[in-house]
């Protein structure tokens, strides 16, 4: 337990300090949903309809983007090796990481989500449902992010290929996150199934995601 | 206690590094891997290392904990430093004192061990070369492991470190441990030379 | 010959040279038998000749899942068994497999001209082929992006399992968002049961498209295979030459 707990702490005080990394997701997150508006045109009906949607391409680009160097930073200054001889399950080690990364990286998202909410004309309502699905979903993109995060390694390189390799895994998490928000604004349907599916598909990717992000590091290496 | 490796053989990337090699070493002894570029000795620690899988062959450390695998009880030094320049030095030594578990010592003490007891609080990305690599050797001492696999240890070391290196080298065989070392240069303690032929 | 001999790259390109042209020529007899009998086929009343569009369509579309799944075995060979053959199995797949989903993706989009009026709709079906696509591509890119063979397959292969995971999901996702956003009245493809006049050649035609499925796969095993043999005599040979 120290083990992973000194391991999620050091990786958020790194985020933290690093240029402020994890607040670049966040300002990221910010400049796409300010674009919007300018593809789409400045019409409030329309970007309130699309709001939800809009927030959650968002989060889920900037979640991607951060994604990036989850291992290739471990794998570049030599610890990854060390984390990967330790005692502590290669599965945990990685979980703890991507947990590390959320808290750094995801919560703050999230927090972001009703100032943004404003600039798109969400209702508190609106604001508190599309905030509390990214809660339950952002989770789910971070531990299938991680796969191509660990795939990233035996690559040599991340970026356009690991997008291209993640985004489709995640379009249930974006079907699912965007429905259950767009079902708490306007119905018909009830906010709970599409929430409680969003749930589950974070629990599965809580098992797959550690699994098979460790299986790709662990003769990854060279 | 005695690491040995028998018929090991190691493919990387389709081409075969070394094949048919044994090593083995026993508590206090040292062994130095020594050979030309690209004869493999790099590879070697990383397959005992447990970071190359072998395509044939086994290690085995008899008198260990059994429970444990051998890279769970080895250090590994390799040419990256494994520190975060974002960290403090003190930072990154704590870090890997926790994580790494098991027996473990203050890393306060280890700091003043390795001569970087001025620059405790220091952020890594301050250090030089040698500073660096002294900073590493200190995770040898943080947490106790009775297999030292070091690759080139005393690259960027000044004449001071490489003294200051040799004493924590000849204390770890004296407390029954195990070196195994990649080099070019002589350890500067008693060794045993096992050398690795050309490239085929 | 046991299963542990076919191991053997040798062995394999042995008895696949002996097997090969045996299965071309059933797989050009089937497919010539399944072409006349679809073309002998009734129209269907509602939908007319473009009906079938089916006979072609619904093999590919089960193709593209069953590679999938021949690929997941094969990636399970690689991480589980470390077979020495399950790599080049599930690497001489990808691009089959690919290649039929896109046929899927065609055949469906001709078939659905005709009744939506656009050679695109979202409908559930043809949006979880095109993820598939896409899925499929992405393996190629994962494949090509890595110089070593064994260790793109390892990446390969996690990615490989993680998609099988995730297919049925994002099936159900889609079929989901399918139902949110349109009313059931939409024409779903493949609908009602099948008469037999439809049934037999549908099923000559899928048997067919297998067998073309597995000929190409054993062929572009038998290339990769060379392919590698090829490159580890460029490495001795460049070996040779540094130790010159």
């Amino acid at each position: 337990m120290t083990a992973l707990s000194a391991l999620i702490r050091r990786d958020i005080r790194i985020a933290l300090r690093v240029g402020g990394g994890a607040l670049i997701g966040v300002l990221f997150f910010l400049t796409v949903t300010v674009l919007m508006p300018f593809a789409v045109g400045p019409d409030l009906a329309l970007l309130s309809r699309l709001g939800p949607a809009i927030l959650w391409l968002g989060a889920l680009l900037a979640s991607l983007l951060t994604l990036d160097r989850l291992f290739t930073a471990d794998h570049e200054d030599g610890s990854l090796d060390l984390i990967v001889m330790s005692r502590t399950p290669l599965e945990l080690a990685c979980a703890a990481k991507a947990l590390a990364h959320w808290l750094a990286a995801g919560l703050p998202l999230i927090v972001a989500t009703p100032a943004l909410g404003l600039l798109l004309n969400l209702d508190g309502t609106a604001t508190v449902a599309v905030a509390l699905t990214l809660l339950a979903g952002t989770p789910a993109l971070t531990f299938t992010g991680m796969i191509g995060a660990a795939l990233a390694v035996t690559l040599h390189r991340g970026g356009l290929l690991l997008a291209v390799l993640v985004l489709p895994l995640s379009i249930p998490v974006l079907i699912f996150g965007v429905a259950a928000s767009q079902a708490a604004i306007t119905g018909p349907m009830s906010f709970g199934t599409p929430f409680s599916i969003l749930c589950a598909l974070s629990l599965v990717s809580f098992v797959v995601g550690p699994f098979a992000a460790a299986a790709s590091l662990r003769h990854g290496l060279d | 206690m005695r690491l040995s490796g028998k018929d090991l053989r190691c493919v990387r990337g389709g081409r075969e590094v070394f094949a048919g090699l044994g090593f083995a070493a026993s508590s206090g002894e040292a062994l130095a891997i020594t050979g030309p570029n690209g004869s493999g000795k790099t590879s070697l620690l990383r397959v005992i290392a447990g970071l190359l899988v072998p395509s044939d062959g086994s290690i085995a450390l008899d008198g260990g904990e059994a429970e444990l695998t051998v890279a769970e009880q080895a250090h590994y030094l390799g040419h990256r430093d494994a520190l975060k320049p974002a960290l403090s030095v003190l930072e990154n030594l704590s870090f890997w004192r926790d994580f790494l578990g098991g027996e473990a010592d203050d890393a306060g003490r280890c700091l003043t061990l390795v001569g970087l007891d001025h620059a405790t609080h220091l952020p890594a990305a301050y250090l030089s070369a040698g500073q660096r690599r002294r900073l590493s050797i200190a995770r040898l001492l943080v947490a106790r492991r009775p297999v030292w696999l070091l690759d080139e240890p005393t690259s960027a070391l000044d004449t001071k470190g490489q003294d200051l290196f040799v004493g924590l080298m000849r204390d770890h065989l004296a407390n029954g441990g195990i070196v195994i070392a990649a080099t070019h240069t002589p350890l500067g303690i008693d060794v045993r030379e096992m050398r690795m032929g050309a490239a085929p | 010959m046991s299963l542990i001999d076919l191991a053997n790259p040798t062995k394999f390109l042995a008895l696949t040279a002996r097997v090969l042209p045996w299965l071309a020529g059933a797989t050009v007899i089937l497919l010539l038998i399944g072409l006349y009998q679809s073309a002998m086929a009734p129209d269907d009343y509602q939908q007319g000749a473009t009906v079938k569009i089916m006979f072609i369509h619904v093999p590919n579309a089960w193709l593209s899942m069953f590679v999938w799944g021949i690929m997941s075995i094969a990636s399970l060979g690689t991480l589980v068994w470390r077979h020495p053959l399950a790599d080049v199995a599930a690497k001489a797949a990808a691009p089959i497999g690919a290649a039929f989903t896109f046929l899927a993706l065609v055949t469906g989009s001709l078939w659905g001209r005709p009744m939506w009026g656009t050679y695109w709709e979202w409908d559930a079906r043809l949006t979880s082929v095109l993820i598939l696509f896409l899925m499929y591509l992405g393996l190629i890119a994962l494949w090509r992006a890595v110089e070593d063979p064994s260790r793109a397959a390892r990446a390969a292969a996690v990615l490989t399992l993680v998609g099988a995971i995730n297919i049925p999901i994002i099936k159900f996702s889609v079929d989901w968002w399918n139902t949110l956003h349109q009313p059931a009245s939409v024409i779903r493809m493949g609908g009602p049961t099948l008469d037999n006049a439809f049934l037999i050649p549908l099923l000559i035609m899928a048997i067919a498209f297998s067998l073309l499925f597995i000929t190409l796969h054993l062929a572009a095993m038998r290339n990769e295979i060379l392919r590698r043999r090829v490159r580890s005599l460029q490495m001795m040979q460049a070996n040779q030459q540094r130790a010159a």
